[in-house]
């Protein structure tokens, strides 16, 4: 039997993030094909349920580093955690989700074990023994295939792409902590204060469906709109990088190549013109939804539905009918 | 305080991407090339700090691993107001991995030890976003990613860094490497006198030292096309249609 597959499960407060789920799904699948097994790595200082909930998704063990050291998310603690973990049961392939701190996390292993990650992947073949891996690059112009030269395979997968399996919550492994000892050499990186946003935001690389607006929104205070629309809808506001650099949305929102790539289920654009760099950041999405003046815009050319008209008369309209909809 | 700051030569953003005949790369045929963008605010944020401390012992050096051609690279970072400039040169660019590039810039690094390292948070043709974390393990120096903010006293620097959901205030100790996010400055254009100036600036050349090779890339293709769009009609008299559309035919809400 080849060497495991380990995942390293990230969790807030105990609570497993969907990306992790969607790792140890994929771990999962690999696994059946290439005929070895699972193992998560949790780490936390609180690790509440989070230790028992990978079985549920197909992990044999569950190894688990515990302590203050690890409460907050600081790369060098956690590269030791993970260091350790691979020490253990020297698996073929580590994956992480390709959320911030799993991409931070996955090439900071990477260095740490000499080699490179595979970040953002967005599908893994195991046919033959082999993993290779497919991932955007040029913010998604293209697709690479790409394999690991040297064991083990380290990847991400952006989240979204993979599926999560159903938990099976009659599933149980093994359990076991690992002793990882933190020096000040790890601890020159302190957290002192989690800043949270304003408002409860949705994550835009997680959200299913996003409402951006570009140019054509002429001002921040016209975000009300979009806004509006956006809670009818459950959406993540996302905005152009013009809309950005204007100063009128704060530079997390921005999509496209100099900002977020992301791939909902439905992206409404508005006043948005579609710059190649826009179109890279986004086009990936199932549907695109594009409301412009000037029926000439690139982006009606990757739009699914579009409509040529006045942003300020449409959206308002669109978020009445859809409330008319849902009521 | 000696600042390095890590750029890498790109394909500007503009560039419609053409995959090579070998079916791996991107054909070059044509490509303007510009200093990937998350690095010019690296180098932003270096020119700042040597502000705030004064010229006086201070300076601020622009490294990079790349071809020859990379010196045009890192001419525009002299013209910013890097204070020198070191090339690593290496022709295989393109085709490495982040480990060889992050192999070759922490050779040079450890030689100049500084203070503070800048890279941008991903380079925007590979998007590997991991050259600034593993340069830190090679280098065994803290790191800390997505920087939006930075505050120096003495030996210790305060950043703020975007997580998942919001920000987050860290403390660092010295020397420390960096990747710079979107926010944390607004870079400046090379005026005609740091044009000017940058010729004189002195450019140091040498041959990058990689000998790892981690990865291979098999292929390169496109990405799905998209169906033609379509247009469902003008202005709010589309409205309804457009819910009728997104309720039955792409069956979303």
């Amino acid at each position: 039997m080849p060497n495991p597959i380990l995942v390293f499960v990230e969790n807030k407060d105990g609570t497993l993030k969907k990306g992790a789920i969607e790792a140890l799904s994929e771990a999962k699948r690999l696994s059946d094909a290439l005929k070895s097994e699972v193992v998560a790595l949790v780490i936390g200082n609180n690790l509440g349920s989070a230790a028992k909930e990978p079985a549920f998704y197909g992990a044999t063990k569950v190894l688990t580093v515990e302590g203050a050291a690890f409460g907050h998310y600081t790369t060098a603690p956690y590269t030791k955690a993970m260091v350790a973990a691979f020490n253990k049961v020297k698996p073929d392939a580590i994956l992480f989700p390709a959320t911030l701190n799993g991409k931070d996390l996955a090439g900071s292993v990477a260095g740490a074990l000499g080699t490179s990650a595979l970040q953002d992947v967005i599908s893994i073949n195991a046919d033959g023994g082999t993993l290779t891996a497919r991932r955007p690059v040029y913010a998604g112009k293209a697709i690479i295939t790409v394999k690991a030269l040297k064991a083990p395979s380290i990847i991400s997968l952006r989240p979204k792409m993979f599926t999560a399996a159903k938990s099976d919550q009659s599933k149980q492994s093994q359990v076991e902590k690992l002793d990882v000892a933190i020096d000040a050499n790890d601890q020159r990186v302190k957290v002192k204060e989690v800043l949270k946003a304003a408002t409860a935001k949705i994550e835009l690389t997680e959200a299913d469906i996003i409402v951006s607006g570009g140019r054509g929104m002429k001002g921040p205070e016209h975000y009300k709109i979009i806004e509006e629309l956006a809670a009818i809808l459950k959406a993540a506001v996302g905005a152009s990088r013009a809309a950005v650099d204007a100063g009128w949305r704060p530079h997390e929102d921005q999509v496209g190549q100099t900002g977020k790539t992301v791939c909902p289920t439905m992206y409404v654009a508005c006043g948005i013109s579609g710059a190649i760099q826009h179109l890279a950041g986004m086009s990936s999405s199932k549907c695109i939804v594009a409301i412009n003046k000037d029926p000439e815009a690139p982006i009606f050319k990757v739009a699914n539905y579009g409509i040529v008209g006045d942003l300020f008369e449409v959206v308002p309209a669109l978020a009445n009918e859809l409330k008319k909809n849902q009521g | 305080m000696k600042i390095a700051v890590c750029i890498r030569r790109v394909p500007s953003t503009e560039t419609t991407v053409k995959v090579a005949a070998d079916g791996k790369t991107l054909d070059p045929a044509g490509v303007e090339y510009i200093v990937s963008p998350f690095d010019e605010i690296a180098l932003e944020e270096g020119l700042r700090v040597k502000e705030k401390l004064g010229a006086e012992g201070n300076e601020v050096i622009a490294v990079t691993v790349g071809p020859a051609e990379a010196a045009t690279t890192l001419r525009t970072c002299l013209a910013m107001g890097a204070d020198k400039a070191i090339l690593l040169k290496d022709d295989k660019l393109y085709q490495r991995a982040p480990y060889e590039i992050a192999q070759g810039l922490s050779a040079a690094l450890k030689e100049l030890a500084p203070d503070i390292i800048f890279f941008g948070k991903q380079a925007v043709d590979d998007d590997n976003s991991q050259v600034p974390t593993i340069t830190a393990q090679l280098l065994n120096l803290p790191f800390v990613g997505l920087i939006v903010k930075l505050d120096l006293a003495g030996k210790t620097a305060t950043v703020q860094r975007e997580i998942d959901g919001g920000k987050e205030v860290l403390e660092v100790v010295l020397p420390a490497v960096f990747s710079a996010q979107k926010g944390l400055n607004e870079p400046r254009y090379p005026s005609l006198k740091g044009i000017m100036a940058a010729k004189k600036k002195p450019m140091e050349e040498k041959a990058a030292n990689i000998t790892a090779n981690t990865l291979e890339v098999l292929k390169m293709e496109y990405p799905p096309s998209r169906p033609p769009g379509k247009i469902v009609g003008k202005g709010v008299e589309a409205v309804p249609e457009l819910v009728k559309l997104l309720k039955e035919e792409a069956k979303i809400i």
